[in-house]
């Protein structure tokens, strides 16, 4: 039966309540099980070689002191993991970035690895490999690698998607150009254009669960993974053919995750700890220390972006432009490109050109984080924004209200949008009592918007009835922020039937067919379309086992409030029968009764966010303590609200935290200097304030009940939020993140100087 | 590695005396468990302090307060009359790492650890505080200050440790206070800082005054220039000027991943004159 994936206005019963979380217990009472929980027998502790350089050439390794200590049970080299990529850059990239082949790339780079029967031996071992570095010299700073005579990464690195096909090799790996319309001659149009650079420095998810995995490959060819991951089935999947192995023999379990954001939708050192399991013939076990996820993870881009608009002075922005530069450390990928297509999608703009380059720079390889690229972009934008409409004497928000994209505009990176939610969430914040409240002394008070494209993907789930009538949801996408009760909502939701009664499980790879990551802000939207598609399924079951149970034609039977009732005058005297009753008697009536979906599922509805934020800066040490919040999001319909909250508040809570202070800091030696949590500061709970959010709902017409991600888009607006609030203080327009207070206080110094000069 | 829990003070010099290899003294470990966790020290000798009962103590004597090298941050918190005569040493105290570390960690610690950056020194400096070091030559007290001589290191021969830590009888009309700046509201580490003490004549004129300044040298600074900018004054404007301008003066900080020389000199100043006006209110000052 086709299935309608399209949205039907409906009262729901469970869809918007706020049960319990259903994972709750078990974490706060250290039950549940995280990556480095799990234990196999005899397996041994596996532990990786990192290069103390930015940038040098491997001449050679030496593992055979390593290898002649007892209790040494393996000593890996890139020469265990020959190439099996076959002519894909992408993947052979994580090869090299799991362990090194020819150059260590960055501080932290992968060269060796060792499983041993303990921790100390393995520490040992370490000590015992000798590696001859011929060290290069290094770049990481984005700006610095773009020039002509920067240290070059890739000496075939050319530049791809340029005018003209460049002569010489370059740290700039691809350029991609996005936009409509004419700029030069929107900029003509103008009464004021203001042109700015803006810089993000690098900054970490943060996730306080560091990376852990237990491999284990067998001589028959078949293997284990259990791992903290956002998508055990991309981890296999990538495993597999690293190792060469098939995907079907790789049985990949992902464990409770203690924050992911992105940093966990890419192997690290899974397909290590596998080969050193195949090479050792025992499990292994890889726990990443802090230092290791800050070196050797995959944190976000550092970013240099060039902005300039126009407008008039009736408010009409008349064209925007924008030159990205996306650090993406030693590898090839798309940050820059999607900065150029979120930096100006909340506005309707006649002229728009954003041109994104992927910089090669002496840096971890970077990963996606929550919404990648789309905060920088918004902080450059948003913040020449809020200055245009300063320099105009008009109310920033208004001006964006002025601008702001509806249904049918030609979105900046090209589709035309549908039904969309920028437009309210700003008319939202205009009737906010935010907006209103008083500001203190040295508060300043800013807003920005924010914009995520949302993704939908490969899904496949599993609603299988148990002789008690009571349901198992079995899904593939990872709970990373509350799915598991949405999704049980939605299934419950469906078929009639209490929350309580439906237990939905994140399976291993064994026991459904492929699911994308949790990644995307995809999770809920995606699998709870997959969940209500299969609980369809299952209702057309349960009515053809009630038809049977009857002994009347199935066309006769429909399905309402989780009861099967037959229809029509002649069966005038059947009572109902509930899912439980059909269930006690599947045994007599064609076996276990269950719903099954594979989809892909199209129509992620792109989601758009207003934040409000109040800013107190101490004029003395250049401190800033943000004293409120507001977030308005559109959610297309939100499931589990309090979840959503959660989404909504943890975004900000990031945000706050990567404009004020947090920063990749390197020394000259290319080194990190900063690989912990001392000094790489994420915030507390006391730097923050209570985060308030509301919620809009302007359903996605893609979704059966509405429903778009809701997990990416609030860490949008904050750096732009931050920054135009901490430069309304004093009225010292701060360009440059984190604004950490020497910067800050500099800057202020520096105004002082200008205004008495 | 050897692992010792010595009952008596004198045990624990005997133990680290004799020590071969190197010889760390373990109070609240917070930070030496840090640096053996990190791989940063491999020790030969560990000797725990916690179990010699008269470093466990806080003793109010006549002369004033002797605090025992193992009595965790937390306690001095809990200690009244010792709040009520060196508030700014225990607000110094109790800032160290999060509540939870203050369960462990020890002023002694604090001190020995030589960090410039240390919380509690500069309030210690400030108070005129004593360590009580007993050797195997015996016991001498010198000058808290005179303890740390540079980053990790220390002024203490083989065979050393800090047995307690003396401050002085409080005189009347005196009050202390030290704050310290983190980009941060808890759990960080100083990027500069500043403890005050002072007391006051029947006039509120400031009569004796000590200033100190953190994590803008190499040890932790007694700054006398900035004690004499507002010594024979009521901490008025001009005075708080001649004090911020004197804590800047004496600053030789460097640039690194915490903050910058520029701002560590510029946020002294502040910082000063804030704990200085702290200071003088709590002497009963107006």
């Amino acid at each position: 039966m086709p299935l309608d994936a399209s949205y039907h206005a409906k009262s729901f019963k469970s869809v918007g309540t706020r049960p319990l979380r259903p994972d709750g217990i078990d974490k706060v009472t250290g039950r549940a099980k995280y990556g480095a929980d799990h234990n196999m027998p005899g397996h041994l502790v596996g532990l990786i070689l990192r290069s103390p350089h930015a940038h040098a050439k491997i001449k050679r390794i030496d593992i055979s002191k390593a290898e002649k200590l007892a209790g040494v049970k393996a000593v890996l080299t890139a020469a265990d993991l020959p190439d099996l990529t076959n002519g894909d850059q992408g993947m052979f990239d994580i090869l090299d970035n799991c362990m090194a082949r020819t150059k260590v790339f960055y501080d932290g780079h992968a060269v060796a690895a060792v499983a041993a029967v303990d921790m100390a031996t393995a520490k040992q071992a370490l000590k015992l490999i000798k590696v001859d570095y011929q060290v290069l010299p290094h770049v990481t700073d984005v700006d610095e690698a773009v020039k002509p005579k920067a240290p070059l990464l890739h000496e075939k690195c050319f530049t791809e998607g340029g005018e003209s096909k460049p002569k010489n090799p370059s740290n700039v790996a691809k350029i991609t150009e996005f936009g409509h319309g004419d700029v030069e001659k929107g900029f003509a149009e103008a009464d004021i254009v203001i042109e700015r650079n803006f810089k993000t420095e690098q900054t970490h998810q943060g996730y306080i669960e560091p990376h852990a995995c237990v491999a284990s490959v067998s001589p028959d060819g078949t293997g284990e993974l259990w791992v903290c991951t956002q998508g055990h089935f991309v981890y296999r999947n990538h495993c597999a053919m690293l190792l060469g192995m098939d995907v079907s023999k790789l049985r990949v379990t992902s464990s409770e995750i203690g924050g992911g954001f992105g940093g966990k939708t890419h192997v690290w050192m899974e397909p290590v700890a596998l080969a050193l399991s195949r090479k050792a013939n025992r499990p292994v076990k890889i726990v990443m220390t802090r230092e290791e996820v800050f070196r050797a993870s995959g944190p976000t881009s550092a970013t240099s972006i060039d902005v300039k608009i126009g407008i008039r002075k009736d408010g009409t922005i008349t064209a925007g432009k924008a030159e990205l530069r996306y650090a993406s450390g030693p590898y090839l990928s798309m940050w820059g490109e999607l900065g150029a297509m979120t930096s100006f999608a909340c506005y309707d703009l006649k002229n728009v050109k954003t041109r994104g380059y992927e910089v090669l720079v002496n840096r971890p390889k970077s990963a996606a984080y929550r919404a990648p690229s789309a905060p920088m972009a918004a902080f450059a934008v948003e913040s020449v924004i809020d200055e245009l409409a300063k320099r105009i004497g008009k109310d920033p928000l208004e001006v964006r209200i002025q601008n702001a994209a509806k249904q049918g505009t030609r979105s900046s990176y090209g589709p035309v949008y549908g039904p969309i939610g920028i437009g309210p969430t700003l008319e939202a914040a205009r009737k906010h009592p935010h907006m209103k409240a008083p500001l203190g002394k040295n508060q300043g008070r800013g807003y920005a918007c924010g914009f995520w494209f949302n993704f939908g993907g490969q899904t496949c789930t599993d609603v299988n009835v148990g002789p008690d009538g009571t349901v198992t949801l079995t899904v593939g996408t990872v709970d990373v922020g509350g799915s598991r009760a949405s999704l049980a909502l939605c299934v419950a939701e469906e078929l009639g039937i209490p929350y309580d009664q439906v237990k939905c499980t994140v399976a291993d790879t064994g026991a459904l067919g492929h699911n994308d990551m949790t990644d995307g802000s995809r999770g809920t939207f995606s699998s709870s379309m997959a969940g209500i598609f299969a609980a369809r399924n299952t209702i057309e079951v349960l009515k053809e086992r009630a038809a049977k149970m009857w002994e009347i034609p199935v066309s006769d039977v429909a399905w309402e409030n989780g009861h099967a009732k037959a229809v029509g005058s002649k069966y005038g005297n059947l009572a109902p029968l509930s899912l439980k009753e059909i269930a006690a008697a599947a045994g007599n009536t064609g076996g276990p009764v269950a719903g099954h979906a594979e989809i892909v599922a199209d129509g992620a509805g792109v989601s758009f966010a207003t934040h409000i934020c109040d800013v107190e800066v101490d004029p003395e040490t250049g401190r800033s303590r943000v004293v409120r919040y507001t977030v308005i999001q559109d959610a297309g319909k939100a499931v589990h609200p309090t979840y959503v909250e959660g989404q909504y508040q943890g975004g900000a809570a990031q945000g706050i935290g990567w404009a004020l202070n947090e920063e990749y800091i390197y020394g000259k030696d290319g080194r990190l200097q900063n690989p912990g949590f001392l000094d790489y500061r994420i915030p507390v709970c006391s730097d923050l304030p209570m985060i308030d959010t509301q919620i809009l709902e302007i359903p996605n017409p893609n979704h059966p009940y509405g429903v778009r991600g809701v997990g990416e888009t609030s860490i949008v607006p904050p750096i732009a939020a931050i920054a135009n609030a901490v430069s309304n203080a004093f009225g010292v327009r701060m360009t440059h993140v984190p604004m950490s207070p020497p910067r800050v206080l500099k800057a202020l110094e520096a105004a002082k100087k200008t205004k008495k000069a | 590695m050897q692992y010792a829990a010595p009952e008596t003070t004198k045990a624990a010099v005997s133990l680290l005396a004799k020590a071969k290899g190197s010889a760390y003294v373990l109070a609240g470990g917070s930070d030496l468990l840090v640096r053996m966790k990190g791989g940063f020290i491999e020790p030969d000798l560990v000797v725990d302090i916690k179990r010699i009962k008269a470093m466990r103590e806080v003793k109010k004597t006549a002369s004033g307060f002797t605090i025992g090298a193992a009595v965790p941050c937390a306690e001095l918190g809990e200690n009244k009359a010792l709040l009520k005569a060196w508030p700014g040493v225990v607000e110094a105290a109790n800032l160290i790492g999060s509540k939870q570390v203050q369960g462990r960690c020890t002023m002694s610690g604090n001190l020995c650890n030589a960090s410039p950056a240390a919380d509690s020194v500069p309030a210690l400096v400030a108070a005129g505080a004593k360590a009580v070091i007993q050797g195997p030559k015996g016991k001498r007290a010198v000058p808290v200050e005179q303890v740390p001589i540079g980053p990790g290191k220390t002024s203490l021969k083989k065979g050393e440790l800090v047995e307690s830590l003396v401050l002085p009888a409080r005189k009347p009309r005196s009050g202390d206070a030290y704050l310290r700046f983190i980009p941060r509201s808890e759990m960080d580490i100083a990027v500069v800082s500043a403890a005050v003490n002072l007391s006051l004549d029947a006039k509120g004129v400031i009569t004796d005054a000590r200033v100190s300044l953190g994590a803008v040298a190499p040890t932790v600074l007694l700054v006398a220039a900035a004690a004499r900018a507002i010594i024979g004054t009521k901490l008025d404007a001009a005075a708080l000027d001649k004090l911020g301008a004197a804590a800047s003066a004496a600053c030789r900080p460097i640039d690194d991943k915490r903050g910058t020389i520029e701002f560590r000199t510029k946020v002294a100043a502040v910082l000063a004159q804030r704990a200085a006006k702290i200071a003088y209110q709590r002497a009963g000052g107006k």
